[in-house]
């Protein structure tokens, strides 16, 4: 029964676009949206709640994806050459810059990758040959299959996106089962015991970082075609931070909770932005409003939406006990 | 040559920047493990703070509400913020960059998303001719102030009591408990010290780029980040000698191989720094 | 009992490591500490001195120490020289010992007791030699007053002749202040101790008189192992 829980809910996801509520293209456009974040934060939570690294360049994975889909696509590549060269590009770069990055652990593995990162989004403000668009940012201008162009087709960029999800869950269900993955776990618990065991906690960090990177790149090429082109935000270090965000809103390491607070985070965020401008003062402002219920869900709700069934009861309860 | 000496001398200005933001957070995390993502929030705060005070009095006195405000607001987060969380690193790294995010989004709504334009005291406005270049004058007082504040800080290391427990406790921070010494009142001073530096380092790039806006301290963290892993974290010196390494790098490759080629080789540097010697300059 | 401690547990990284141990420390004169490598004394003592989580009962002079962080402890008079001396490297001799000063301090005890110490005031802590930074470690800790010198292992990996140096510092010492002592080296633990206790994979296995101990070969074989 549980088995097919995750499948049942799918489904439903699927066939939700036929609903009177949801049908409308701007509905969809922003569920798709929805979507493709949740994939991504639960992406970045292989690197993060699975194996315990703290990367702050995940974006640039990201916006490899996003940027070479656009550019290759523009030069005439079809789509599949164009995502499938994306996303391989995505997993040398993170083989490459992991590799280096992994040399180092803990909070110095973080502020590497920023670095690295801050890379990418140098190169797409300088907009080199005019390939990026730099401020701008680049559209789709060609070589957009017919099934995903025009307002009547936006239900299937919706059924892209939830494929896309799918796609990352299935893959970290089958890696958080595999031997490998129960390797990830005990790396994140305590990567000295591992190095005991004799196995080299460096290349399994550097499998997950790949991995991780290939997931963010084929959602960036998911992300294009959703929105229509890429923007210099995809690249940017803030990017990663709300990944950041989400996962830990949504409960780093759980099944579930990561793309849950991906895709809350994308709703709340856009749903603020559009109606939060008339309250007073930085309530106004939607990464405000995000930013402090961040802190305070890292206070007194850890371990996320995942576990707000046991954080939750324990706050409530809490006042009527007495202090021992 | 004179094209090379404003380089330099432009390249040294930026490293007194990275060098103020890069000193604190490396105490910071050498003394305290946190990781501190709200460092670039002193760092806003004091130029704001600045900016406002000007208008009440001269721009020099308006620094120093500009560093009184970053230190007020850096011993704020430490206390409400970091403190309850001692330990534990991660969940520190997570809230300070959840006030990092909120902080700039505060910022934006009380002083507006776009660029102001910064106060700036008259006497740096003019140029000094050195060797043949004509250098604006605001370039020397960013190094002056960095040297003070580097002078400060060593005498603060090497002098005082509680220059010594944060160098001891940058090594071995549960030792210094085990000989009876509260190591979190260090904490907090470290902290009020970053917050200063970094307060001061939003004025002075308010000088220098003419304008103070919510990203500012962004830009300048990412930086200061590589200056501190490329220093070795918890020197103070190490931090110094990278900063002047990173900006000279980045001012002379951004002007011969163009803008963006030099923060690029920054990056290249830090890789090859970590492939070499992967706790920093500072440490063999 | 200056120090008495009751069904004392740790538990590190999700690991039983000890198990209810109990036993008390006399207010004079030194008490060992004993077990194979892995026992847990040094969990014991960091445990005491409040550096590893415990539960269970620690009173020191009467007062209980629970809820006590390491510094109080520490200030509360409860001298603490880790295993593996853990002086800090980038300081000199003269700033280990300036750093660890609690109110009075009785310097000449400690030049007294290892003239080394003066003559190399100015050296980095990190360039002393294992017996030299062995004594620094003590002498951080010997100039301040002290009611209990919690002390591990002190003549680890020492030359003999610096080991009897060390002894006799901690024979002075322990005249005047009691002090918990894990100790490997035999000769000295028989110099030194009255009492001992011996500690077994977490739990206490045999509390009585050191001598008695020693004299025993099936108890000490059975206790500490062989090859000593
Ligand atoms: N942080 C830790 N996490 C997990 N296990 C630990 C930790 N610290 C110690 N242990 C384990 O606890 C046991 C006791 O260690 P302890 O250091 O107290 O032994 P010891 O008696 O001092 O040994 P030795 O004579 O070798 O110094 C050992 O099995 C050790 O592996
Ligand atoms: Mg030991």
């Amino acid at each position: 029964m549980r088995r097919w829980l995750p499948w049942g809910l799918a489904l439903v996801l699927a066939l939700l676009p036929f609903g009177q509520a949801f049908n409308a293209p701007g509905t969809l456009n922003l569920l798709a949206l929805c979507l493709v974040f949740a994939g991504l934060a639960a992406g970045y939570d292989l690197l993060f709640g699975r194996t315990g690294l703290l990367s702050f360049g995940h974006a640039l994975y990201f916006a490899i994806g996003a940027y070479l889909t656009v550019i290759l696509m523009n030069h005439g590549f079809a789509l599949p050459v164009a995502a499938l060269l994306a996303i391989l590009s995505g997993v040398v770069v993170a083989a490459l810059l992991g590799a280096v990055a992994l040399r180092v652990d803990g909070i110095a593995f973080s502020m590497v990758t920023l670095a690295f990162a801050q890379v990418g989004a140098i190169i797409v403000a300088r907009d080199p040959g005019g390939l990026t668009g730099g401020e701008e940012g680049a559209t789709i201008a060609k070589g957009m299959p017919d099934a995903l162009v025009g307002v009547v087709n936006t239900v299937n960029l919706y059924w892209l996106a939830l494929a896309y999800l799918v796609v990352v869950l299935v893959v970290l269900h089958r890696v958080g089962r595999s031997p490998a993955g129960r390797v990830l776990s005990a790396i994140r618990d305590d990567a000295r015991r591992v190095g005991v065991l004799g196995l080299s906690p460096y290349r399994y960090k550097l499998m997950s970082f790949v991995l991780a990177g290939a997931l963010a790149a084929l959602g960036g090429t998911v992300y294009v075609l959703v929105v229509g082109g890429a923007s210099p935000h995809l690249a940017s270090s803030d990017l990663t931070l709300t990944l950041l965000v989400m996962v830990v809103l949504g409960g780093p390491g759980s099944r579930f909770g990561p793309a849950l607070g991906g895709a809350l985070f994308t709703f709340l965020d856009y749903q603020l932005t559009d109606y939060a401008t008339d309250l007073p003062g930085p309530l106004a402002q939607p990464m405000f409003v995000l930013g402090v219920v961040f802190i305070l869900a890292v206070y007194f709700f850890p371990g996320g939406l995942a576990r707000i069934g046991v954080t939750l009861p324990g706050w409530l309860r809490r006042p009527a006990r007495q202090e021992a | 040559m004179s094209t090379i000496v404003l380089l330099a001398v432009t390249g040294l200005g930026l490293a007194a920047l990275y060098f103020l933001v890069a000193s604190g957070l490396s105490l910071v995390f050498g003394l305290a493990d946190v990781l501190n993502f709200a460092h670039g929030l002193f760092l806003s705060v004091g130029a704001y703070a600045t900016w406002w005070a000007a208008d009440f009095m001269p721009v020099e006195a308006a620094v120093l509400v500009g560093v009184a405000a970053g230190v007020a607001t850096a011993v704020l987060v430490e206390l409400i913020l970091i403190r309850p969380l001692y330990r534990r690193t991660i969940e520190q790294v997570l809230v300070t960059v959840g006030l990092s995010l909120a902080g700039v989004a505060l910022l934006q709504s009380v002083f507006g998303a776009d660029p102001r334009p910064f106060p700036r005291p008259t006497w740096v406005e003019g140029v000094v001719p050195v060797f043949g270049a004509r250098i604006p004058a605001d370039r020397f007082l960013l190094i002056g102030a960095a040297l003070l504040v580097f002078v400060a800080l060593a005498a603060f290391l090497r002098y005082t009591r509680y220059g010594l427990i944060v160098r001891a406790g940058v090594e071995n921070r549960e030792m210094v408990t085990a000989l009876g010494i509260d190591v979190r009142k260090a904490f907090t001073l470290v902290f009020a010290i970053g917050g200063a530096a970094a307060a001061l380092a939003g004025s002075l790039a308010g000088i220098y780029f003419t304008t103070v806006s919510p990203g500012t301290g962004g830009s300048l963290l990412i930086f200061a980040f590589i200056v501190v892993v490329i220093g070795g974290m918890g020197s103070v010196p190490g931090s110094a000698v990278a900063a002047i390494l990173v900006a000279l790098l980045q001012q002379f490759v951004n002007y011969y191989g163009g803008s963006g080629a030099g923060d690029v080789c920054v990056v290249a540097l830090l890789a090859v720094v970590l492939l070499w010697r992967p706790k920093g300059l500072a440490k063999a | 009992m200056i120090l008495d401690v009751h069904e004392l547990d740790v538990h590190l990284s999700g690991l039983h490591i000890l198990q209810g141990v109990s036993f008390g420390v006399a207010p004079s004169g030194v008490t060992a500490l004993l077990g194979r490598n892995g026992a847990g004394k040094t969990t014991t003592m960091r445990a005491l001195v409040g550096l590893n989580p415990g539960t269970g009962r620690v009173l020191f002079d009467g007062a209980d120490l629970a809820g006590k962080r390491t510094h109080e402890r520490v200030q509360a008079g409860l001298g603490y020289v880790p295993e593996d001396r853990c002086v800090f490297a980038g300081l000199t001799v003269t700033e280990n010992l300036r750093l660890a000063a609690r109110g009075e301090t009785d310097l000449d005890l400690v030049y007294n007791l290892f003239p080394e110490l003066l003559k190399r005031g100015q050296q980095q802590a990190g360039s002393l030699s294992g017996g030299q930074q062995q004594m620094l470690a003590l002498g951080r800790v010997l100039q301040n007053r002290n009611r209990l010198l919690l002390v591990d292992e002190p003549t680890k990996g020492l030359a003999p002749k610096v080991v009897t140096e060390v002894a006799e510092a901690l024979e002075r010492v322990g005249a005047t202040v009691p002090v918990l002592l894990v100790e490997q080296n035999l000769a000295v633990v028989r110099r030194l101790a009255g009492t001992a206790v011996v500690l077994a994979a977490g739990s206490v296995a045999w509390t009585g008189d050191a001598t008695h101990l020693l004299g025993d070969a099936e108890l000490t074989t059975s206790l500490l192992g062989v090859g000593r």
